[in-house]
């Protein structure tokens, strides 16, 4: 089982940004300013990855598949 | 572009005709465990990608991030841990082993990790209860003691009645391509449709190139309507009432959690899987008793900005008589004396004492439907 401590690491962001994200999240569900950082960072990323290119199946499984949504009257 | 899978890739956990052959024939060298059918059902769909990017049951570490941190240990959001458990195993991890349901070996799988766990701490964490009377605390109560983690190979399909309606993720991926959708919104049901649930998902529609009915068959309860009266009862909703090129219906096999708001980000990422790319989130969905407040489900999905679909949350619909239409509390102005709610339990019981609902509540298409059935309903 991992060690519950090595879950979380340090980053270091210019303490002026920390000011202005501390005010941010003053009265909003963010409790601190690493969970702002965090929640942040996920939809950035997130954002990124959507961009990527869907992955492709090969036209043989592509043209199997085809068929049965065909027969079961999914496609015409 | 349709969605991508969630975590990146589309799981595939099935195996070529040969290799099933010499497996099955080499089941007398293999571990045996026994699997019951929610697991069994858990197993096909991490197989066929429904819960990608798993491809087998939690190992210790993505146990305990699920549950403390509602992520996979690799910080993909899941919420609902995906277990098989067993009794004092007669293996060790490194280990090959057979899962069999119904007597047939339906998965071999490569254990990475055995561990014991604290049932409690499970119930509360997931469904935030340990009430015994919560049936998804019920059942984690009779799991056996152990918890074995690892990839699954899955050999043989579970027996399915409904496989003419069964899409997998890859099929649905292609029909959504091929009709050419690029954003579709999925609609989850164990229910016939009434004119609420239209209501909802032609709002729904409005803004999206494509309705994604996705029925979930699987353990039912007495009162609960027959899976085909379901299936049946939407094919004439769609016959006569939905744009064909901008709606389709397949069934997903699924045991239901009531897990409440957890359970619904693992609903959304399931149809993720399926291509969505837009999940209608129910009131109180996943819900049981009043475990969860009417709106735990809505609020949660604040904290996935990553979650790769996008939940849509509309509000509950009613009959308005002043409006002379279906509303919600949002768009319709008038008082409560003017408003007709449509219960379930209400329509059950006039189908029940063959009285046909009012228009206004249940298409007369559908009601025909439930009432050519000598039995609508699990006894
Ligand atoms: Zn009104």
């Amino acid at each position: 089982m991992s060690d519950e401590k090595r879950k979380y690491t340090t980053v270091s962001i210019p303490v002026q940004l920390y000011e202005k994200i501390k005010q941010r999240i003053e009265g909003t569900g963010f409790t601190s300013v690493s969970d702002y950082v965090t929640y942040v960072l996920r939809e950035v990323l997130a954002s990124l990855e959507e961009e990527e290119k869907e992955e492709v199946f090969s036209k043989e499984e592509e043209e199997k598949v085809k068929e049965r949504l065909r027969a079961l009257g999914y496609l015409d | 572009m349709v969605s991508r899978p969630h975590g990146g890739r589309l799981v595939r956990r099935t195996v070529s005709d040969n290799t099933r052959e010499r497996i099955v024939g080499e089941q007398h060298e293999y571990p045996a465990v026994t699997i019951d059918r929610g697991t069994a059902i858990d197993l096909e769909n991490i197989a066929h990608g429904v819960y990608s990017p798993l491809d087998g049951f939690l190992t210790g570490e993505d146990y305990e991030s699920v549950l403390d941190h509602m992520r996979l240990s690799d910080d993909t959001p899941w919420t609902i841990p995906v277990l098989l458990d067993a009794d004092e195993p007669g293996f060790v991890e490194g280990d090959a082993i057979l899962l069999f349901h119904a007597g047939t070996p339906v998965a071999r799988m490569h254990v990475e990790d055995i561990y014991r766990y604290d049932k409690r701490h499970l119930a509360l964490k997931v469904f935030g209860t340990d009430d015994p009377e919560h049936p998804g605390v019920m059942k984690v109560h009779s799991m056996n003691d152990y918890l074995v983690g690892g990839e699954i190979e899955l050999l043989n399909e579970i027996p399915n009645e409904f496989g003419r309606y069964t899409l997998r993720p890859v099929e649905t991926r292609v029909l959504f391509r091929e009709r050419g959708w690029d954003t579709v919104v999925a609609f989850q049901t164990r229910n016939v449709p009434h004119t609420g649930h239209e209501y909802v998902q032609k709002a729904a529609l409005t803004f999206v190139d494509g309705l994604f009915i996705n029925p979930v068959l699987g353990k039912k309860k007495p009162g609960d309507y027959r899976d085909e009266v379901i299936i049946k009862a939407y094919e004439v909703l769609f016959e006569h009432y939905y744009p064909k090129d901008a709606a389709t219906l397949a069934t997903v096999r699924y045991e239901m959690r009531y897990a409440g708001p957890r359970e619904a980000i693992h609903h959304a990422i399931m149809r993720k899987n399926f291509g969505c790319t837009h999940f209608i989130v129910g009131r109180d969905h996943a819900g049981v008793g009043d475990y969860y407040g009417p709106y735990d489900a809505w609020k949660i999905f604040d904290e996935f900005p990553d979650l790769g679909i996008t939940p849509m949350f509309i509000r509950e619909a009613f009959y308005c008589r002043k409006c002379a239409g279906m509303v919600n509390a949002k768009i319709c102005p008038h008082g409560g004396e003017h408003h007709e709610k449509i219960s379930g339990t209400r329509l059950r019981r006039m189908i029940t004492g063959g009285i046909q609902p009012p228009e206004h509540l249940m298409r007369p298409e559908v009601f025909e439907v439930i009432s050519s059935f000598e039995k609508p309903f699990v006894e």
